[in-house]
């Protein structure tokens, strides 16, 4: 009987259970400290909403056969450019919305084939060779926002050249999911909206993944070997992965920034891949396999734990940065750990 | 003409980067002395850092990004030692001893993480590097003044928890070290001229099988040294106002006779030869978890005291942000040097170092003389050392499957 | 040469048992001093079991021991580990080298046996730091290389030599532990030309002239008549003869070598002359590394079981292999009259041939997948099937999936909780019927089946070689069945092409003469059909 449970503990994973024990602890003592439980799970809705395509965006990768998507700040930057792009042709709503996300999938089409072709040759070297080809485009791009000719007051600093730090979707396609068919139910808010494109998105993906080149993809990254003698091209499989992956990076960020209200450029970028990462492995996954169900609930956890921290640790040491603090610590430790399990050698 | 060639083809990062160099300095419009006193200083505090990565790379665990965690051990020794008021060598001292049990015992835990981590060891250092500085934040950011107990108006920030975002070492442990010793740089240039001329002469005469090449190359430059040098004290030129460091020039140099005797002794045969192939080392008995550790262990202590040394020649340096940098700028130094994630040598570490840190100077400067925004010369440094690194791990990365690939035809 | 000398190796009665499958069963080996000892046996025979016992090899222990005793110089001894080996004066010659290509020949054979000197830091801080004296482990160095009489440069460094010199080292090695009293070779001319082989043996009699005895594990017959005093016969973990050279025959020790074992499962006789050729090879060459092949020439008949034989590495492993376009291959092929691209996976499973292969959890298998989704991939892939059209998608149809692997465990007996359970699970026996029925989806005209019963227990195997004849005679399918064990090819098969040093040494039929599989295998007499 104990043997049994055991088994059952260790295959569930225990830092998962440490992520939801934690997150029970700190919505209870959120509730001793009399801290409005239903605006917490508001808040948790609208940043899942948020962020769930962004975590998305490591499945296709895993599933591959290339790992922890540490690319991400490629898809994102397309992402923004498409959202830069909305605003420079003076589009408001959803309109902006739909139309931003219809500029940067071209983009993350091309940019996710190039980032494909460099993984195919790093074999084994997918993560450290993604996580700084991923900064080094940041850096890049900085040079970019600079330099481009975006010609939007809204966006360009007053004096001198270049886009803004952050750009206001004031008017333009803030909230524009969030507060699509939303509703309140016993004082918790849900931003219907965000959560519809969310389970779209998945649902997309779900469906993708029954295809036939859905099939391909896992058996690439199962076992390349097998996939290779059923006549798959597990390069080219690799790439399409890649560029998924992208394309999902773009939508994300922009799914994000609606949420946020801002765009956010040049060095915010370079560490959303780690968060990302960190929030699929909480759910579940591991460097080799994941699930949809994967994404979703890890998504939930992650911002969960970030959303209610703050106020609980604001009534203990009134200092904003533990939020930034706690999530360092705890989606790189997730990370650390996800590494450290033995078998799943390059 | 092919030995030319392949010079070229095997040096082509580092000769990029003396192009840029010599470009970059025209460019900016900086003169001479001014670029030399940077960059000597710079070599003076940088160095140490880089040359602590080359043992990992012998030891096979390729760049080690988590030098931060030896970087964080020596700032946090200097934290204390600047809240005991201990000033000049005496605080350096005792900072490097402070640091060391808390550097061999981060070291000690990196290195079992990277056993456990069998063939990821870098992705395993650099995403540690992250989450350690997520564990130093909450430490000197939260725990300081409340869990433990601190009391200082200078250190710590007006609210009582926390330290100041930014520490100032004047007074203090400061140029403990430069001002050991510093002499101006025309006299440091002949001096050196003559070393090389005698180091070489003992050379020579010992062995008899110097290159005629390599031997009237160094004579050649020996000689200009030499020259410049004195001309440069009897003009009394600007330059005589570069004043070199040397005390600190001196522990780097301890620091290369060290790795250099280090890599003739039985351990560091054993290092090399876990790094050159694991399962063989095994197999001869060599046991390659505690070779791997031990290698660990040296590198974050060392890394610790470079920091210390970095620091105290630097003056201040950000609470919060000094130690990020430390491993992604030492890591990009060394591979514009010319080293790999499989091979560095002491050279390469210093001509990096030079090379990397000339780049640092004048992208800012040629920026603005370009752009019109020195801003556009900042985010062009960050993309070249990215850059770099990710270009370094590529290329190790396909050379490695085609060596395998290679191996495959010719078992055949 | 006979040498009445000391005894210096006793193994008593050694048995050796894995998971309930005896490997070994009673071997007496003795082997006295200055003597070459020959052994030979086909794979499986148990020489690696033997000699990994004489090592003290971790994986003797970790599964339970063996059984018999050790005697050294004549000395009872324990020996727990590759160390304790080396401390009595065993040494052993990889087949694989331990060398460090970056490392010079002097670093390699001094391997952490470097030779130190104390410094003032390694009297304080312990003997990690003591400094290496590479002057004095050039000279031993040298004098190890001299005692083989090559002219080796003692600090060239290993990558650059040939791989006869680079075999040189290996030993010079062993020799360099001064208490060497026995050495093992493991194969030392697979790697090796001819002049290089000549060169290792008349090396390996000078050594056993200083006193040292040795050990020689080889299949190449010509070369153990050459040097050995006495020769040991091992078959299926059987000591089938110890004879001493002048008592014995080429010709017996291959006929000892592979002798009788048939287990018929009554396959008539079938006559081939009116059969059209399905599937024609010419100077087939297929890099895999291990497994290569050089020149392979074959026709195989429509409807015919084709048996492909030989020992391990000599290439018949690669056939399947390269055909399939799994490795990179050469040559043309023509299936049904028309030509076979190679290095093209796809095509050859669209063209209707599909493969069993060996390496049956590292390509055959999606481990951690069902039952039936391992079943359906490659036909879905291939040929479309199973899927249906949702709108603009076309989707998996789980019912149909559903259906077939239900059908197929049925028809094929798979032993499983339901279709929908991880393959992993399944016992060796079960995954194979699996990989059959993945086969069986794709419908093909020709099944390549490679080593389907390595690992299977007894009852399991018979069953695996029922149905490949089964399907065989009452669906007409052609199959090319490539093993190792010659009895297994010996009672399905119509006929048997030997393979060695990548080639075809010759075909036989499966009642041919023991003899004559021998020969052909010890790729030492060349018969043409």
């Amino acid at each position: 009987m104990l043997e049994h449970l055991l088994t059952k503990i260790r295959s569930f994973g225990i830092p998962r259970i440490i992520i939801i024990l934690f997150l029970l602890s700190l919505w209870i003592s959120a509730a001793f400290l009399s801290i409005p439980f239903p605006a917490l799970l508001s808040d948790t809705f609208v940043r899942l909403g948020m962020n769930t395509v962004l975590t998305l965006s490591m499945l296709p990768s895993i599933l591959v056969g290339t790992s922890l998507f540490f690319g991400l700040p490629l898809g994102i930057i397309c992402g923004l450019l498409g959202g830069v792009m909305s605003i420079e042709l003076n589009l408001k709503g959803l309109t902006a919305f739909f139309a931003a996300i219809g500029f940067s999938i071209p983009l993350a089409i091309l940019v996710g084939y190039g980032y494909g072709l460099l993984l195919n040759r790093v074999k084994g070297s997918e993560m450290t060779v993604g996580t700084y080809v991923g900064f080094a485009f940041v850096s890049l791009m900085s040079f970019g926002w600079v330099t481009l000719p975006f010609k939007n007051p809204e966006m360009a600093w007053a004096i001198g050249k270049g886009i803004r730090v952050t750009v206001s979707l004031e008017g333009r396609f803030s909230n524009v999911l969030n507060k699509l068919w939303a509703f309140e139910l016993y004082g918790v808010k849900i931003p219907t909206g965000a959560l519809v494109f969310l389970g779209v998105m998945c649902l997309f993906m779900g469906l993708f993944l029954r295809t036939r080149t859905g099939l391909a993809m896992q058996e690439c990254g199962m076992n390349p070997k097998f996939a290779k003698a059923s006549g798959i091209n597990v390069d080219r499989m690799r790439i399409l992965g890649t560029i998924i992956s992208t394309i999902l990076g773009a939508i994300g960020i922009l799914t994000y920034a609606q949420g946020f209200g801002f765009l956010q450029l040049y060095e915010a970028p370079m560490y959303m891949g780690f968060i990302a990462a960190a929030a699929i492995l909480i759910g579940g996954a591991s460097l080799k396999t994941a699930k949809i169900s994967h994404v979703i609930i890890g998504t939930f956890l992650f911002q969960g734990i970030l959303v209610v921290a703050l106020p609980v640790a604001n009534t203990v040491a009134t200092l904003g940065s533990l939020a930034e603090i706690s999530r360092i610590i705890v989606s790189n430790g997730i990370i650390l750990y996800a590494l450290a399990q033995k078998g799943g050698n390059e | 003409m092919t030995q030319v060639r392949r010079f070229l083809t095997n040096n082509a990062v580092s000769i990029l980067f003396v192009v840029i160099g010599v470009l970059g300095l025209r460019v900016s419009g900086l003169s001479l002395p001014f670029f030399l006193e940077d960059i000597v200083n710079r070599l003076a505090r940088n160095s140490f850092m880089v040359l602590s990565l080359i043992i990992p790379v012998l030891a096979g665990l390729g760049l080690n990004f988590a030098i931060v965690l030896g970087a964080m051990a020596g700032q946090a020794a200097i934290i204390v030692v600047t809240h005991w008021k201990i000033p000049g060598v005496g605080g350096i001292l005792l900072a490097i001893l402070l640091a060391f049990p808390l550097a061999v015992v981060l070291g000690i835990l990196t290195g079992r993480l990277l056993n456990r981590a069998r063939g990821k060891e870098m992705i395993t250092t650099l995403i540690l590097g992250f989450f350690s500085n997520g564990i130093y934040q909450l430490v000197f950011l939260l725990l300081v003044g409340s869990v433990i107990p601190m009391k200082n108006d200078v250190l710590v920030l007006s609210s009582g928890v926390g330290l100041r975002t930014s520490i100032d070492l004047t007074g203090g442990l400061k140029n403990g070290l430069d001002d050991l010793l510093r002499i101006p740089f025309p006299v440091c240039a002949a001096v050196t001229g003559i070393l090389l001329l005698g180091v070489y002469m003992v050379g020579f005469f010992r062995r008899r099988s110097v290159r005629i090449g390599k031997l009237v190359g160094i004579g050649v430059l020996a000689l200009f040294l030499i020259g410049w040098g004195l001309f440069q004290v009897y003009t009394r030129s600007m330059f005589n106002f570069v004043r070199v460091p040397v005390g600190t020039f001196l522990i780097v140099l301890g620091l290369c006779v060290f790795i250099t005797f280090f890599t003739r002794t039985k351990l560091g045969q054993d290092m090399r030869t876990v790094g050159q192939d694991r399962h063989i080392a095994e197999v001869a008995g060599i046991d390659s978890d505690r070779i791997r550790i031990i290698a660990m262990v040296m590198s974050t202590v060392l890394a610790s005291i470079g920091q210390i040394v970095f620091l105290q020649n630097l003056g201040t340096f950000s609470t919060y942000g000094s130690h990020e940098q430390a491993g992604m700028f030492a890591i990009a130094a060394l591979l514009i040097g010319g080293a790999s994630v499989a091979k560095a040598t002491i050279g390469q570490a210093l001509l990096g170092t030079l090379l990397f840190h000339t780049m640092f100077i004048v992208s800012p400067l040629a920026g603005r003389t370009l752009f019109g925004d020195a801003q556009l010369g900042e985010f062009f440094r960050a993309f070249v050392a990215y850059g770099i690194i990710g270009l370094s791990l590529a290329l190790h990365s396909w050379k490695k499957q085609m060596q395998a690939r290679e191996e495959a035809r010719r078992s055949v | 040469m006979e040498r009445n000398g000391r005894s210096v190796l006793e193994m008593k009665n050694i048995s050796k048992e894995y998971y309930g499958n005896k490997v070994l069963k009673g071997i007496n080996l003795s082997v006295r001093e200055g003597e070459i000892h020959g052994i030979v046996g086909e794979n499986g025979a148990g020489k690696s079991t033997l000699m990994n016992i004489l090592f003290g090899m971790s994986v003797i222990h970790s599964t339970g021991g063996f059984e018999g005793s050790i005697e050294f110089l004549g000395n009872p001894v324990t020996i727990s580990s590759p160390f304790d080996a080396m401390a009595l004066g065993i040494g052993m010659v990889h087949q694989e080298f331990m060398l460090i290509p970056g490392y010079s020949v002097t670093e390699n054979i001094k391997l952490n046996r470097e030779i130190t000197r104390d410094t003032f830091l390694s009297k304080i801080l312990g003997p990690g730091l003591r400094t290496l004296d590479w002057e004095s482990m050039g000279q031993d160095a040298k004098r190890a290389l001299s005692k083989l009489e090559m002219d080796i440069d003692e600090w060239a460094r290993i990558a650059g030599l040939p791989v006869g010199h680079m075999q040189f080292v290996e030993i010079a090695r062993e020799l360099d532990k001064q208490n060497i009293k026995l050495l093992v070779f493991d194969e030392p001319t697979a790697v090796l030309t001819e002049s290089e082989a000549d060169r290792l043996l008349s090396t390996l009699r000078k050594l056993a002239e200083t006193g040292i005895s040795i050990l020689f594990i080889t299949h190449r017959l010509h070369e153990i008549m050459e040097v050995c005093d006495r020769i040991t016969v091992l078959r299926d973990g059987v000591q089938v003869a110890t004879k001493s050279k002048s008592e014995t025959t080429i010709e017996e020790l291959a006929r000892l070598m592979v002798g009788h074992s048939i287990e018929s499962v009554g396959k008539g006789k079938v006559n081939l002359a009116e059969r059209k050729t399905i599937l024609k090879v010419r100077d087939l060459r297929v890099l895999m590394p291990g497994e290569t092949v050089q020149k392979v020439d074959l026709d195989i008949k429509e409807g015919e079981i084709f048996g492909i034989g030989g020992l391990a590495g000599q290439g018949k492993i690669g056939i399947a292999n390269g055909i399939m376009g799994l490795y990179d291959s050469d040559g043309s092929v023509e299936f049904d009259g028309k030509p076979l691209p190679l290095n093209d996976p796809r095509e050859v499973l669209k063209r209707g041939l599909a493969f069993l292969s060996e390496d049956r959890r590292g390509v055959g298998l999606l481990l951690d997948m069902s039952v039936e989704m391992n079943i359906v991939a490659p036909a879905i892939e291939i040929h479309r099937k199973f899927l249906k059209d949702v709108g603009v998608f076309s989707l998996l149809d789980r019912a149909q999936i559903r259906a077939f692997a239900q059908e197929m465990i049925q028809k094929l007996d798979i032993r499983c909780l339901g279709p929908d359970q991880p393959v992993k699970r399944l016992s060796g026996g079960n995954q194979q019927k699996v990989c059959i029925a993945k086969a069986l989806a794709l419908e093909p005209k020709l099944l390549f089946v490679s080593e389907p019963t390595r690992g299977i227990d007894i009852g399991a195997k018979k069953r695996v070689l029922d149905t490949l004849v089964e399907l065989n005679q009452h669906n007409g399918m052609s199959i090319v069945l490539t093993s190792s064990e010659l009895a297994e090819l010996r009672s399905i098969c119509d006929r048997i092409a030997i393979i060695s040093e990548g080639r075809v040494m010759g075909i036989l039929d499966p009642d041919a003469d023991d003899a004559q599989f021998g020969l052909l295998m010890a790729g030492d007499y060349a018969v043409r059909q």
